[in-house]
């Protein structure tokens, strides 16, 4: 019987340029069900941390309830984290990224936590550009409870029982854009190539990233009639784009054809390489990622890859005008200079 | 690529690395549960189908099953295999009840098997349930061959020589000892329907060329001969200064014999560095332990003999040097070093020979004066004479010898059939079942323990080095025996996919430990697959497991070099893609065949 994973890893595995192999990003071992495509969400995760060179340390996980907002635990043990209420992951990121804008903010949520209890929370934290990766691992069900339909499934999916869903579901994304998201993504949790260049650029986007991730249940919601079952996602899966990451360092050399490449280049000079596959679609325009998304439901089609990116952006502090120092390490001289700097204060104001 | 026929059993048994790397194919895995079980007396019946003798080969095995082991690739040290027969064989029970019980009904055929080493006590032990009547000829007193004269009674036993000697003659062979066998012709002249050579290599390598050798003869000695010696108790001292010339095993038997028998100051002296030396390792670790200093890069050059007294012997001195991946070995030009000794032991090799074997009998020689000796059939130019062991290709070891003498007797049982030699064999056994229990249980112990090798304890050496028949390993006891035998990775529950039930979720990649499945476009070469790996496949003598092709255009691959059979990637599997599967492989016995003589 094994519910420990193995201690040896293969001896041949490479290492970043920190010199960390990629099992020290590893985590627990899932106690998901076998299958499950959140575990392949965890994966990417930890596969786009060690690609960038991200020290765990520097990370915090956060998550509110349900199975996706168990998964932090599977991966970055040697990250910060904090598995918080139902629905509530949003203002304990902001809360912790008030107080430490230094670490990478990674938000792990699902369909109920984000589009049912936590639906005004998700409004707000993107509202506010929180400066945070926001995963919604999305299976159109509520799993932890046995597979009742949750927010997010479709008009007309049919569960495992067999039942149809009479309600409209909730297309995170879009609403994401209509809020004003700057970074928008959808990905299917069976396609890494994908989603790992996503999360890496979503790492990197100086503002609030909403990466919206189909997600099959397999216990409950992967049978025939479930629009987020394997198969399904499969099927009718349309991609914006064929993308990569590309960090500054490198020289880019797209293989594919002109006219339909487009790069993005991020704040720090890293670049996003985009190769088109719908040709009215702009990344950089709501209203052309709003309107992809709609033609693509309306032809029962999964839209994934980036949706939209505003590349220039001001996140929380930014607005709010805060100090560069993260708040938690200012400490009582910086914060209370003294009875000469507030003279000097009052007097400019006379 | 093709995806991999996994319906060839010869696949999954390379993954098998023990048991592929064995000569005679013992299932490995497949004892080493059962010893980690306690049931040491199966464990004893699996390894004596294969092996013959688990005793012998347990104490003294040339143990090609432990380069190979995947624990070795895994982290440091592969597990103890050799070791752990012996705590099968230690710790047995009754085994006779398991073995074939005699007397068997005659089948009318009548075989001679001319040496009684392990070639061809397998031979008779295979032949003897089938009804033949098996005669067997030595020279020695008693059956073993190499076994007895040249294995030291520190390392192995006669008890335990005897014991399995004995099992086997027993079946009701006939036995003509202290019988050299002069001719072949009378022997083929006589009723034998057919014959087995199994007579080893017996003559001793000599430095006859160099200086000084025939006067100083009464001190100089051939390793193996001076070892049976010793066996059979003709020698029983050695001079207090001894120089062993030669780098092999032998030469590490006679070294440490030789500190036995009085040899206060005895070296080793060798011609290849010290790396390069054929003995193993763990033998040349034995002869240091004792106190025993081995001189590499020595080459002999004249034994100094003094009033027709042998008083020493000098060595030029030589380094290697390496073109083209052969070896030389140049003179450094230093001056010869001289070494003062009382008695020196060659153990430089040993060669055939067949002086008994007339050359007009149908059997050819090769220019080395080998016989030309077909290699699946063991079978010579003469349809009736067949040759295994030593006596077939040259010295190798003892669990060479077995596997050969498997093979020499299924053919011995074909052609008294009047069967075809080749194509009427017999293809293994094979089985391939399940190991599921539950969602997280299964038919064997999965979970991979992180325990580094034990090392088998050894009896102090103040004591052994006083007694020569005193055995200095004491072997594992059966706590430890268990620990080690829990390091065994069960390479042997085969991880098997079903293309057509996998969903392509992913579950597999994610959980591997050790990186070794990946879903990737399909190549047409295997190394461009081999490159675009999760991690390369850079161990070419590791195969692929190839998919056919998914639902997504893409194939499974699977390399198989360093997975640890753990069963997370079924464990995970949502649609029982993956399955842990037993495979069991095991060679054909003649004695498993059906009868088809009928006398």
């Amino acid at each position: 019987m094994t519910y420990i994973r193995p201690a040896f890893r293969h001896p041949q595995l490479p290492l970043n340029k920190l010199g960390l192999p990629v099992s020290y990003y590893e985590g627990a071992l899932s106690t998901l069900c076998a299958g499950c495509g959140h575990d392949s969400i965890s994966a990417g995760i930890i596969q786009a941390c060690w690609e960038l060179n991200i020290q765990p340390h520097h990370v915090a996980k956060l998550s509110g309830i349900g199975c996706s907002s168990k998964t932090p635990t599977y991966f970055l043990s040697n990250s910060h984290g904090f598995n918080s209420v139902h629905g509530r992951m949003p203002s304990v990121a902001t809360g912790a990224y008030l107080a430490n804008r230094d670490l990478l903010y990674i938000g792990v949520s699902g369909d109920g936590d984000s589009a049912s209890i936590g639906m005004g929370q998700f409004a707000h934290v993107i509202r506010r550009n929180v400066n945070m990766v926001y995963v919604v691992m999305n299976n159109g069900c509520y799993g932890l409870t046995k597979g009742q339909d949750s927010a997010t499934a479709d008009i007309g999916s049919i569960s495992k029982s067999g039942s149809v869903n009479q309600f409209q579901g909730i297309d995170l994304a879009s609403l994401a854009i209509e809020l004003g998201a700057t970074f928008v993504a959808q990905s299917f949790s069976g396609d890494k190539d994908q989603l790992v260049p996503l999360i890496k650029a979503a790492i990197k986007h100086p503002g609030f990233a909403l990466i919206n991730v189909v997600s099959p249940c397999v216990t409950f919601n992967n049978n025939p009639g479930s629009t987020k079952s394997y198969q399904f996602v499969r099927e009718h899966h349309a991609m914006t784009s064929k993308m990569d990451y590309v960090p500054e360092m490198k020289t880019i050399s797209t293989s594919y054809h002109e006219g339909n490449n487009q790069e993005i280049e991020l704040h720090d000079g890293s670049t996003i390489q985009l190769h088109k596959l719908s040709p009215d679609w702009n990344p950089e325009d709501r209203v052309s990622a709003i309107l992809a998304l709609k033609q693509a439901a309306a032809k029962q089609e999964v839209l994934t890859g980036l949706l939209f990116i505003e590349p220039e952006t001001k996140a929380l502090h930014q607005i709010l005008g805060t100090t560069e120092s993260p708040l938690n390490t200012l400490t009582e001289s910086s914060l209370c200079p003294g009875n000469k700097e507030l003279l000097e204060l009052n007097k400019s104001w006379r | 690529m093709k995806p991999t026929n996994i319906n060839n059993p010869e696949y999954f048994h390379q993954v098998v690395d023990c048991q592929y790397a064995c000569p005679s194919h013992t299932p490995v895995p497949e004892y080493i549960r059962l010893i980690a079980a306690g049931k040491f007396t199966e464990a004893y019946m699996v390894n004596w189908d294969s092996n013959v003798f688990p005793g012998v080969l347990g104490r003294t095995c040339d143990r090609p099953c432990e380069p190979a082991c995947r624990r070795g690739r895994v982290e440091e040290e592969p597990v103890a295999i050799c070791r752990l027969k012996r705590v099968a064989a230690d710790n047995k029970e009754d085994v006779k009840q398991y073995m074939p019980q005699g007397l068997f009904a005659p089948n009318g055929k009548k075989i001679a098997l001319v040496g009684g080493g392990p070639a061809s006590l397998t031979v008779a032990r295979d032949l003897a349930p089938l009804g033949y009547e098996i005669h067997l000829f030595d020279e020695q007193p008693a059956g073993g061959g190499f076994m007895r004269s040249q294995i030291p009674s520190f390392r192995l036993p006669e008890t335990v020589l005897n014991e399995e000697v004995g099992y086997i003659l027993n079946l009701g062979i006939h036995t003509h000892f202290n019988h050299y066998v002069r001719s072949l012709k009378e022997l083929l002249q006589s009723d034998y329907d057919a014959v087995f050579v199994g007579s080893g290599a017996p003559r001793g390598r000599d430095l006859l060329e160099l200086p000084g050798r025939n006067e100083g003869d009464a001190n100089i000695h051939i390793g193996i001969n001076w070892l049976a010696s010793v066996a059979f108790e003709h020698t029983k001292k050695i001079g207090k200064r001894v120089l062993v010339l030669g780098g092999g095993n032998t030469a590490m038997d006679c070294c440490r014999t030789a500190r036995r028998l009085g040899g206060e100051s005895v070296k080793v002296l060798v011609r290849s560095p010290f790396e390069e030396m054929k003995a193993s390792p763990w033998e040349k670790e034995d002869a240091i332990h004792e106190d025993i200093p081995i001189i590499d890069n020595h080459v002999p050059k004249s034994f100094v003999v003094k009033e027709g007294q042998l008083i020493g012997m000098t060595f030029e001195k030589v380094k290697a040097e390496y073109v083209d991946n052969k070896r030389k070995l140049v003179p450094t030009g230093e001056p010869e070093v001289f070494y003062e000794v009382d008695d020196v032991l060659i153990a430089i090799g040993q060669e055939n020979s067949f002086p008994w074997i007339e050359r007009d009998l149908g059997i050819e020689f090769d220019k080395w004066n080998m016989p030309l000796v077909n290699e699946t059939t063991y079978c010579s130019t003469n349809e009736k004479v067949f040759f295994g062991g030593d006596a077939a290709f040259g010295p190798k070891n003892v669990i060479t010898a077995v596997a050969q003498g498997h093979q020499a007797a299924i053919s011995i049982h074909l052609y008294c059939s009047e069967m075809n030699l080749k194509t009427d064999r017999p293809a293994p056994f094979v089985n391939l079942h399940n190991m599921k229990m539950g969602i997280h249980e299964w038919g064997y112990d999965n979970n991979v323990v992180t325990d580094q090798r034990y090392v088998v304890p050894q009896a102090s050496k103040t004591e052994t080095l006083r007694d020569r028949k005193k055995e200095v390993e004491l072997g594992f006891d059966v706590m430890e025996g268990f620990k080690e035998a829990q390091r065994c990775l069960n390479c042997d529950v085969q991880t098997v996919f079903t293309e057509s039930k996998c969903i392509e979720c992913d579950a597999c990649v994610d959980i591997c430990p050790t990186s070794c499945i990946t879903f990737t476009t399909n190549e047409e070469n295997e190394s461009d697959i081999r490159n675009k790996l999760k991690v390369p496949a850079t161990n070419l003598s590791q195969p692929l497991y190839i998919s056919d092709t998914l639902p997504t255009k893409r194939i499974m691959v699977k390399d198989e070099n360093v997975c640890l059979h753990c069963s997370l990637c079924a464990e995970r599997c949502p649609t029982a893609a993956w399955d842990m599967k037993q495979f069991y492989y095991n060679v054909t016995k003649a004695m498993g065949m059906k009868n088809e003589v009928i006398g």
